[in-house]
């Protein structure tokens, strides 16, 4: 029988998920995966986060609750404490009630009500995005109906850095109502971050510029080990007096990544256009999914509300970001003592999960083929699949990969 | 001067069900009842934790499970369960691969998946036909989609029941190729279902005009009681030799509403077709939130995949259905004895959650102005509102109103 579907062709595979599946297929005893970002422990194992373990402990054995329905916005307190782990507990603009946030589906689905918001109610078109960024951005706005892609230079391949100029005269060319992502901290795939001036720089042209300024919070606390410090540059926007939005997902920083735990926080310049918008939100998420899941949450309002327990995740998002660190150093060290062609600075100048370790796709092909090393076609690789037991391993590797296949221009 | 870049953002309407809500809440009325939003509610008018889910959540807890992201259309456990239930055990399609099957966010997430995919991919009709009346968020859900929405006679108000003849009528009108949405169970929001026969009729129709039929089946074991009886019109149509779509919810039957377990399938005519939709559902999930919440989904599957709570919530399920048709017949029965001489048989005739009562907006607002008691404009009421407790005192109000 014919189908109404045989014209559907196979979609393409998506190059994290295919790269982890491999992976999983490897037998090779001395396999590493440097690919999808997740934490891992020294142990290479994924880490459930005590206060979270202790916390779904106590929301089992607490029988008033239920699986009731959320609100369609989804729970406050939990918007309320994520909006003020982003922006600060004395914000200018939650005490005068011009901030806000909305419970997502992590980090994924607050770019995507951000897109949807701004392109269908707001009728923005076009949006900018760093080249590199996380592959899913263009597809997210795209999907929300933003017809106008462009791209603004970021990563300069000479220094293993931030082409700042580039970056400048790039967002100096874009029309009015551009929606610009800016990742707040962490830069995902390259860990390559503005410094505060350059920060400010930023925020001059985008000021002047009259765009839009979109910041995806993905690693707030998880890039530093101080939730203060990797909010400084959307404060400072804030500060500034820009109306912007910015996307938190707490898959990273509570190790929730299947719960889909995530917020949107809105800041504006006037009280009055708050119920609008969340009205208008709310007939989006309506349309979309209803309302969103409770589980993960609640897992965050509990931790962030109760002093204690919030005390205790800082202590845990300290303990990822300083394993993190520390294998940074370690595999620069490594790199250095061996002679590895190259300059390899750029690993601990990085920060966060991720590093724009400036391996080109031959030297990719040679490490994932013949030292069953996984990491992405880019370079990029996840700092968490590096422990104190495979460092050695990973840092020998790169050493003869480089030595073997030989530099090009980005190292 | 430039003040703010979301001036021009008008106030969108108000959810008419949540706002039924909100003012029964500020009522002080010690009597009032709440007949509005639809969840479920045991007999002393709270919500219901299942035990077979309470009996999940521990067995769960016990395997210390990780947090680590999941696949983008939910597990393979979990779609292979959900598929299963809709299709009974042992169907021909899961065991020779036909179905391509993901979870989506309860419900909805599933048919605004399914609504994205046709969008896309759909070779017909991109329109959507809707029964009158169908669930409020039926249409925003399809049209923010990308896809039109039309509709097809459904609810006849002169009998509060199916109009059968409408709806062949109209159906047999719908341009070919053209999608039609059809309620595998308890029409939500009217509570009137086609019986057997008229659904082998419905087929035929449907076949005839090459529509495609895209079953919502939110109530699976919640109408009946009993799983199979409930997914009787969905197997119906595999058998006449339909390929459909099925959104499924967990949100009613599991009583997991706020943890958005659902399903979205696409039930095709070969394994090559199954792979290649799967490949392309994937695709449109991934822009929306990446991968599903799991909590819910991992509930399903412990459930589904245990016999022994497999078989703890049938009982449950049939438990919850049985509430809702006696209360249905108390509420009839004290009608009767409040002397009330309208016809009130469709209290019993309808199946499932709702009721649609055939109140007009007077009557609505008298009730719930002189009564409080809550419910939306429609005359729907959610029968799991009803307790033994206030039934008579519903039945007092509406004869009064209706007398």
């Amino acid at each position: 029988m014919t189908s109404r579907f045989s014209e559907v062709t196979t979609g393409p595979p998506i190059e994290v998920f295919a790269l982890n599946k491999a992976f999983l297929d490897d037998t090779n005893p001395n396999k590493v995966n440097l690919g999808v970002g997740a934490y891992r422990t020294d142990d290479c194992k994924p880490w459930v986060l005590p206060v979270v373990r202790k916390t779904e402990q106590a929301m089992a054995n607490n029988e008033a609750l239920n699986h009731e329905y959320l609100p369609v916005l989804g729970l406050d307190p939990f918007s309320t404490a994520a909006t003020r782990m982003l922006l600060g507990k004395d914000n200018k603009a939650i005490a005068e009630g011009r901030a806000f946030g909305i419970q997502t589906l992590s980090g994924t689905g607050s770019l995507r009500m951000a897109a949807e918001f701004l392109g269908r109610i707001l009728k923005y078109k076009t949006f900018y995005y760093s080249v590199p960024t996380w592959e899913n951005h263009h597809l997210i706005f795209v999907s929300a109906g933003f017809t106008e892609p462009k791209t603004y230079r970021y990563w300069k391949a000479e220094t293993r850095g931030l082409d700042l100029d580039g970056m400048l005269e790039d967002l100096r060319n874009a029309p009015e109502n551009s929606v610009i992502i800016l990742h707040s901290c962490a830069h995902n795939p390259t860990g390559v971050d503005p410094t505060p001036d350059q920060w400010k720089q930023i925020a001059d042209v985008v000021q002047e510029k009259k765009l839009f300024p979109l910041f995806d919070c993905a690693y707030q606390g998880f890039a530093s080990g101080d939730l203060e410090k990797d909010a400084f540059a959307i404060r400072y926007f804030v500060e500034r007096g820009f109306e912007l939005v910015g996307c938190q997902s707490f898959a990273k920083n509570f190790g929730l990544y299947n719960e889909r735990a995530g917020n949107l926080t809105v800041v504006v310049n006037e009280t009055k256009v708050v119920a609008p918008s969340k009205s208008q939100l709310t007939l989006l998420v309506r349309g979309m999914y209803s309302n969103p899941p409770n589980h993960g949450a609640s897992v965050v309002s509990t931790v962030l509300n109760t002093p204690e327990l919030y005390e205790e995740w800082k202590g845990c998002i300290k303990t990822m970001a300083d394993r993190i660190i520390s294998m940074r150093q370690g595999l620069r060290e490594r790199l250095e003592k061996l002679g590895t062609p190259g300059t390899w600075e750029h690993i601990t100048n990085q920060i966060g999960m991720f590093s724009y370790t400036g391996l080109n796709q031959k030297h990719v092909e040679t490490l994932v083929n013949e030292y069953h090393i996984y990491l992405l076609k880019s370079g990029r690789i996840n700092m968490c699949g590096l422990t104190s037991k495979n460092i050695d391993y990973v840092a020998n590797a790169i050493f003869e990969t480089v030595s073997k296949v030989g530099l090009d221009s980005s190292l | 001067m430039f003040i703010s870049w979301w001036s021009q953002v008008e106030m969108g309407p108000p959810d008419a069900i949540l706002g039924v809500t909100e003012a029964f809440k500020k009522d002080t009325n010690p009597k009032k009842i709440n007949l509005g939003v639809g969840a479920y509610r045991d007999d002393n008018g709270k919500p219901f934790v299942l035990p077979s889910v309470l009996k999940a959540e521990e067995q769960m807890r016990a395997k210390k499970l990780d947090h680590e992201y999941g696949p983008i259309g939910g597990t393979a456990e979990f779609c292979k369960h959900s598929i299963t239930l809709a299709l009974g055990d042992s169907n021909e399609h899961v065991a020779n691969g036909l179905n391509s099957t993901v979870q989506g966010i309860s419900g909805t997430g599933a048919l605004r998946i399914g609504g994205a995919f046709l969008q896309k991919f759909f070779p017909g009709n991109k329109t959507v036909y809707l029964p009158t009346p169908s669930w409020g968020n039926h249409t925003p859900i399809f049209k923010h989609s990308g896809l039109d929405v039309k509709q097809y006679r459904y609810y006849d108000p002169k009998t509060c029941g199916f109009d059968f003849q409408g709806a062949l009528q109209d159906i047999a009108k719908i341009p070919e190729k053209s999608v039609i949405l059809l309620h595998a169970c308890a029409h939500n929001p009217t509570g009137v279902d086609p019986k057997p026969e008229q659904w082998a009729e419905i087929s035929k129709v449907i076949k005839d005009k090459q529509l495609f039929p895209f079953f919502d089946m939110a109530y699976q074991g919640f109408a009946s009681g009993d799983v199979s009886k409930d997914a009787a019109a969905v197997r119906l149509f595999l058998k006449d030799g339909h390929q459909i779509a099925l959104a499924q919810s967990f949100a009613k039957n599991m009583g997991l509403y706020g943890e958005r377990a659902g399903a979205f399938s696409l039930i095709t005519s070969s394994k090559d077709d199954a792979d290649r939709t799967l490949s392309q559902l994937k695709i449109i999930i991934r822009p929306m939130y990446s991968n599903p919440p799991v909590h819910g989904a991992r509930i399903v599957s412990e459930i589904l995949g245990d016999a022994n709570l497999k078989s703890i919530w049938l009982k449950d399920v049939k438990e919850m259905a049985e509430r809702i048709i006696s209360m249905r017949t108390m509420l009839r029965d004290n009608l009767a004895k409040e002397g009330s001489s309208r016809n009130w048989q469709h209290i019993t005739d309808q199946i499932g959650m709702f009721c649609f009562t055939g109140m007009n907006p007077a009557q609505v607002e008298q009730l719930t102005s002189k009564y409080s008691v809550y419910l939306t404009k429609d005359g729907r009421i959610s029968i799991a509102g009803v307790t033994s407790q206030n039934v008579g005192y519903l039945a007092h109000a509406m004869h009064q109103v209706t007398k």
